[in-house]
């Protein structure tokens, strides 16, 4: 086991888009505080930004928890949102079911999930239509 | 190249940094969509868009863009600059549209680095 040295929380604010991915950014500081190679510190902002960014579009915000140890970073997304029906097809590069909306913001090009899957070392996504999604990303340090 | 260089080429507008600026731009990524260009990781870049929102300025941070040019004159507004000042980011605008910006900057001699966004 891992000593634990850093955990953090955050919350996904549903109604501030402009504040949408700040929390990705807070950690990307701190991993560069901790002096954690640039190449990982990527890695993990992009991984937790796209997943911030795809609970504030589709699932109304949710919850963040974030566990940096001496060997790992953990990033747990989840969200009480609609979850996702087709877990295989949403992996694919291109789908998405985002709005033409969310489209103007420029997201929803179906490029968060397999973003995600591209530039973490491994991702875990339990999801339940109706209940909600958790998003579980692991970025190895060393 | 340099990007007071790319300021001139582009005849843009410098909105937060220095209009000076000595920084190094080794490659540029063109487009409105933010998760294609997270798709993509380079150093030293620079992010040409249409898109206003402070996304693209979150996008940028995650990505270690420290160039951002909005294309086709558009002008973003104080909160998108103020974040651009807070995370250190040059913000730039030119009235050019996005392929003759991109058209410029390629002529120049900014073409990219192996994938290209």
């Amino acid at each position: 086991m891992s000593e634990n040295l850093i955990n953090l929380y955050y919350v996904i604010n549903a109604n501030d888009f402009s504040a949408a991915g700040e929390a990705s950014g807070n950690v990307k500081k701190k991993l560069v505080q901790l002096g954690i190679d640039p190449a990982i510190i990527k890695k993990t902002a992009i991984s937790m930004y796209e997943a911030e960014m795809n609970a504030f579009i589709h699932a109304n915000g949710g919850e963040i928890n974030v566990e940096i140890s001496n060997n790992r970073i953990v990033i747990v997304i989840s969200d009480k949102g609609p979850g996702i029906a087709d877990l295989d097809l949403a992996m694919k590069e291109g789908y998405s079911t985002a709005s033409d909306k969310v489209r103007e913001m420029g997201f929803g090009a179906g490029m968060g999930l397999p973003n995600i899957k591209r530039y973490s070392d491994e991702l875990d996504i339990q999801t339940e239509v109706g209940k909600g999604t958790t998003v579980r990303i692991i970025v190895y340090i060393n | 190249m340099k990007l007071h260089e790319i300021i001139e080429i582009l005849k843009a507008e410098v909105l937060t940094g220095d209009r000076e600026s000595q920084m190094e731009i080794l490659s540029a990524c063109g487009s409105d969509l933010m998760s294609d260009v997270m798709a993509y990781v380079k150093d030293n870049v620079l992010l040409l868009t249409g898109l206003i929102n402070p996304q693209v300025i979150r996008t940028a941070e995650v990505m270690d863009i420290k160039v951002v040019a909005f294309v086709r004159g558009k002008i973003p507004d104080s909160n998108i600059l103020e974040l651009a000042r807070e995370k250190d980011i040059t913000v730039i605008r030119t009235e050019y549209p996005m392929f003759i910006a991109c058209g410029k900057l390629y002529k120049a001699g900014i073409t990219g680095r192996g994938a290209d966004c």
